[in-house]
């Protein structure tokens, strides 16, 4: 490499591995990673949950010590001299490290000290970064009682007291609200443009991958490909289609269509189906439509998680025709044929409140949910999701309102309902150190199973969830895709008839999550109603109709097309979910301002 | 670069003093739970006898046993009931409503006259040891006075030659209290030093803050020091409050130098720390370190150290297991410089012996300490 561009390089990994090891397990964080980061540019690196971002990023700045290999910070190497690459490198841990009993002044004060930075430049660089973040008003406020989006900037901020060369961010942006996320990213760009930063960020989002000037894909520690979005997007150009069939379900026309030989990939899109069609096959358009009457289809840009699927399903072992037809949750069990749809709603929530002391962490919601209706909540950490999530399984009585599950009223029959209901929380609440089988037989004694039925119904999850192969490994060390069938299993032992799952999906990969959302179709399908939280746009899309909540209250309802339709505006006349999101936000803070 | 930077230390220092301030466990910790220990030993456990239910059982009441049984009356160390079947009094004794029998059978008046002596039957409930020791010391002693008295008045020699004098040393009042409130010094100083600054370590690893403190140029002296610094002077602050009760509101008297006693402390202080850190080397969570500290430093501070239990009558084993233990050191000598004065003999190992354990313990987590994560 020439001088005048390995100054252009300003964190370079050659051929770096990372193992952990833990008792009897070794668990390979990073493979044999290479990389280099330019000078000036926005690199994201991204992958799902345990692809080595973190690790990364830890060996990066000195924390972690790599087992082979060698990584070079602005001409250091980071072993021989961590003290002087942290000097020069600023990094935001995964919760922003600060101390929540501490103001935002005296947050941004202790790292100034830290930092070294000296006294008679610290008012205007404060000055400066306040602005920027708009802290300005709430310099006096613990840092513990800010929202998620201002821990995240006061994080940031603390980490930029004194402007460093080389600024990592560590999942900046998860949990946080779509205002506070895009705000992030104007940061950083300003940062960028007017102090020539290098960044380097990790996240679990693809979307937000798109706006990296550079991306690394990372997949269980390994580099799955690397270079400008557009550069990643390329070989799927031509190969991306979003098709319509007006009169027919989505869930049913999305089964058809990935059942086409033709078609690598099929998601659903609010009231469309966007498909990717298998490489080398030049197939036309209308073929992928495997002669499904009244469809129509046209070509679309491809995106980036598109091209992350690709990648991975070709990995997997492309041309195998592996889709499977998507699992019959009712399986052999005596409910096989199926309930019949009742009529009406099955979940009313009717002005609920629920107060904690003086704070409203849900405000007056309401919304119905008919039967077989996949119905999702979605909101930023802190909206009510989990606290009406809580409700709805009677878990915690309301403050204020009158709330039914299959037409039992929560404050009287509580009990009678939660049979009546499958719930599987955000950490998958599994036994680690029981076994698979250990788990399945545990949850379903817990609903009062036994004997001849229970072994019914455990032989019925190991062939539905595909876990028979791993039956008898501790929960605990199975990938996080395979937990989360696990405990989706258990959540289906006794068969309910509504299903919650409160973020069921984060953090994993986008093949897990494909998978785990045709289950939900599938289950949706035989007439199981199913709630679902989510902080991912993309995947409200995959909802029949959906609520958006920030702050406690409900800001919108209604299916995924109707919700982008009532925000068009001039500046957005086809707006994404997000764009829909951050309009809904900004005209609730408009009124508030207005009253 | 690695040298110590006074604006990163005073940061640090600062940082730790406001979370002090604002976390009110550690307030209870550091000052509550020191009040509230030294209220429960000073006035609630006493390991004096006072008051103790005796049954006298009289079986023929004549002038002696009347005068013998005045005497057991007019004591604050017995509480008698008088009885006159030993069936009855045996009864009381398994019901525990008292702690001892005191028999005179019916001829006591007139083997009294008699040059061998009166004998006096004493049945103890034996169940704790030392409160048992304790009531046969105060009925010999009655018995002796009384012997004593009737001589004195009757102009006729007793029975038993030898007259025992006693005298006692250090703690002339011979009460508890004396001895526990300096001891309890210890356990206080113990509390704060390895379990508070082993729980607040582990919540920073615990919060995700210690990941952010190490990537900044920080060393991890620096981030030592910063803990050091604050438990130390909060400590000193606890150890202050304590001594003070200890001399106004429980009457200890102090016979040593107070500046002996401060120093003493300080250096138990270190070694306290000491402890902690290392802990928090390992333990990265607050329930696990809470555990380590409690057993490994609090516990033995409360059973091992001679604070309750005297180190002489444990098993050998036990006895070499306590040479391990700086508080051991450290209740030698606060009991010595609160009842005994500046006895230099005592002191100056126990100094020794505390500074060798501050050194050892301060260098090793300095060494366990790196700026890794693993």
């Amino acid at each position: 490499m020439s001088p005048d561009a390995a100054a252009q390089v300003v964190l370079e990994l050659r051929d770096v591995r990372k193992q952990f090891v833990a008792g009897a397990r070794t668990l390979t964080a990073l493979r044999s990673v290479s990389l280099s980061v330019r000078r000036g540019c926005v690199t994201g690196l991204i992958g799902p949950d345990g692809a080595g971002k973190t690790s990364l990023m830890r060996l990066a700045v000195g924390l972690l010590e790599p087992d082979k290999g060698q990584i070079t910070v602005l001409g250091r190497d980071v072993t021989r001299e961590a003290q002087a690459v942290q000097a020069s490198v600023g990094y935001m841990p995964q919760r922003f490290g600060l101390y929540e009993d501490l103001s935002v002044q005296e947050n941004l004060d202790l790292y100034a000290d830290l930092q070294g930075v000296p006294p008679s430049s610290r008012a205007s660089r404060n000055g400066q970064l306040m602005h920027m973040t708009g802290l300005a008003r709430f310099t006096g406020r613990l840092a513990g009682r800010l929202s998620g989006g201002m821990k995240q900037k006061l994080g940031l901020a603390c980490t930029l007291v004194r402007a460093p060369e080389l600024l990592l961010l560590d999942e900046p942006t998860v949990g946080v609200d779509p205002v506070s996320r895009r705000e992030l990213w104007q940061i950083v760009y300003r940062l960028v443009r007017e102090e020539r930063m290098t960044v380097l960020l990790s996240t679990a989002y693809l979307d937000e991958a798109e706006r990296c000037d550079e991306i690394v894909l990372l997949h269980e520690g390994e580099i799955l490909g690397q270079g400008r979005p557009a550069e990643l997007r390329e070989p799927l150009r031509g190969r991306t289609f979003s098709a319509s069939s007006p009169g027919r379900s989505n869930r049913a026309f999305q089964k058809a269509l990935a059942a086409v030989p033709g078609v690598l990939d099929a998601v659903i899109q609010a009231d469309r189906v966007r498909i990717v069609a298998r490489s080398g096959a030049q197939l036309a358009p209308d073929r992928l439509l495997g002669g499904i009457e009244g469809a129509t289809i046209e070509a679309v840009e491809p995106r980036l998680e598109d091209a992350f699927v690709a990648m991975l399903r070709e990995r997997a072992g492309a041309g195998e025709g592996r889709e499977r037809a998507p699992p019959s949750p009712g399986g052999a069990s005596p409910r096989d044929a199926g309930p019949a749809p009742r009529r009406g709603p099955v979940i009313e929530v009717r002005n609920v409140s629920r107060q904690f002391g003086q704070f409203y962490a849900v405000r007056n919601a309401t919304f119905d949910v008919a039967a077989g209706e996949v119905f999702g909540l979605l909101g930023p950490n802190g909206a009510g999701k989990s606290t009406t999530f809580r409700m709805l399984c009677g878990l915690l009585p309301a403050s204020a309102g009158v709330l039914r599950v299959a037409a039992l009223d929560l404050r009287h029959a509580a009990a009678a309902a939660r049979a009546r209901i499958g719930y599987m929380s955000q950490k998958f609440s599994l036994y680690g150190n029981l076994s698979v089988r250990e788990n399945l037989r545990f949850f379903s004694s817990a609903y009062n199973m036994s004997g001849a039925r229970q072994g019914e119904r455990i032989e019925w999850a190991m062939e539905q969830f595909e876990l028979a192969a791993m039956a008898e490994m501790a929960s605990q060390d199975l990938s996080l895709g395979h937990k989360q069938r696990l405990a989706m299993a258990c959540a289906l032992m006794h068969e309910p008839e509504i299903l919650f799952l409160d973020e069921p999906t984060s953090g994993v990969d986008p093949m897990a999550r494909r998978e785990f959302w045709s289950r939900i179709n599938a289950l949706a399908e035989r007439g199981v109603t199913i709630l679902v939280t989510t902080h991912f746009m993309e995947e409200a899309e995959y909802c029949d109709r959906l609520a958006i909540m920030a702050d406690g209250e409900v800001l919108a309802i209604g299916s995924p097309a109707e919700i982008k339709r009532g925000q068009r505006s001039e500046g957005h006349p086809d707006p994404t979910m997000e764009d829909a999101f951050i309009a809904l936000i900004e005209n609730r803070a408009r009124g508030a301002a207005a009253t | 670069m690695s040298a110590l930077s006074r604006m990163r230390l005073r940061g640090l220092v600062r940082k730790e003093f406001y979370q002090i301030l604002r976390d009110p466990s550690s307030i209870a910790i550091a000052f509550l739970l020191p009040v509230f220990l030294l209220l429960i030993f000073g006035y609630g456990i006493s390991l004096d006898a006072e008051h103790v239910p005796v049954a006298v059982v009289v079986e023929q009441p004549d002038v002696e046993t009347a005068s013998l049984a005045a005497r057991f009356s007019g004591s604050s160390y017995f509480a008698p009931v008088f009885l006159s079947d030993l069936g009855e009094a045996e009864n009381a004794l398994r019901e525990r409503r008292v702690n001892a029998i005191v028999h005179l059978q019916q001829d006591f008046s007139r083997r009294l006259r008699r040059t061998d002596g009166a004998p006096i039957q004493l049945i103890v409930n034996g169940t704790d040891a030392n409160t048992a020791r304790l009531v046969i010391g105060y009925v010999q002693g009655a018995w002796q006075t009384w012997l004593e008295q009737r001589a004195a008045e009757s102009g006729v020699t007793p029975g038993t030659p030898l007259r025992i004098d006693q005298r006692v040393w250090f703690n002339s009042e011979l009460r508890s209290r004396n001895y526990l409130v300096p001891g309890l010094i210890a356990i206080i100083m113990t509390l704060i030093g390895a379990l508070l600054t082993a729980l607040v370590m582990a919540r920073e690893w615990e919060r995700g803050t210690m990941e952010a403190l190490m990537v900044t140029p920080v060393t991890m002296g620096e981030v030592l020091l910063g803990k050091l610094v604050p438990y130390f002077l909060l400590g000193l602050g606890s150890m202050a409050l304590s001594v003070a009760m200890g001399l106004w509101l429980f009457k200890v008297p102090l016979l040593g130098s107070p500046w002996l006693l401060f120093g003493v402390s300080a250096l138990y202080l270190l070694a306290a720390l000491g402890m902690g850190l290392l802990i928090s080397t390992v333990a990265k969570n607050q329930f696990v370190a809470g555990m380590v500290a409690i057993i490994t430093t609090f516990l033995p501070a409360f059973l091992l150290s001679g604070f309750i239990f005297d180190i002489g009558s444990m098993p050998t084993v036990v006895q070499v297991i306590t040479r391990f233990l700086p508080a051991r050191y450290f209740v030698a000598s606060l009991q010595t410089l609160f009842l005994a004065g500046n006895v230099w003999s005592v002191i100056l190992p126990n100094i020794a012996a505390l500074t060798v354990f501050a050194l050892l313990f301060l260098g090793t987590s300095r060494c366990l300490m790196h700026k890794r994560l693993e």
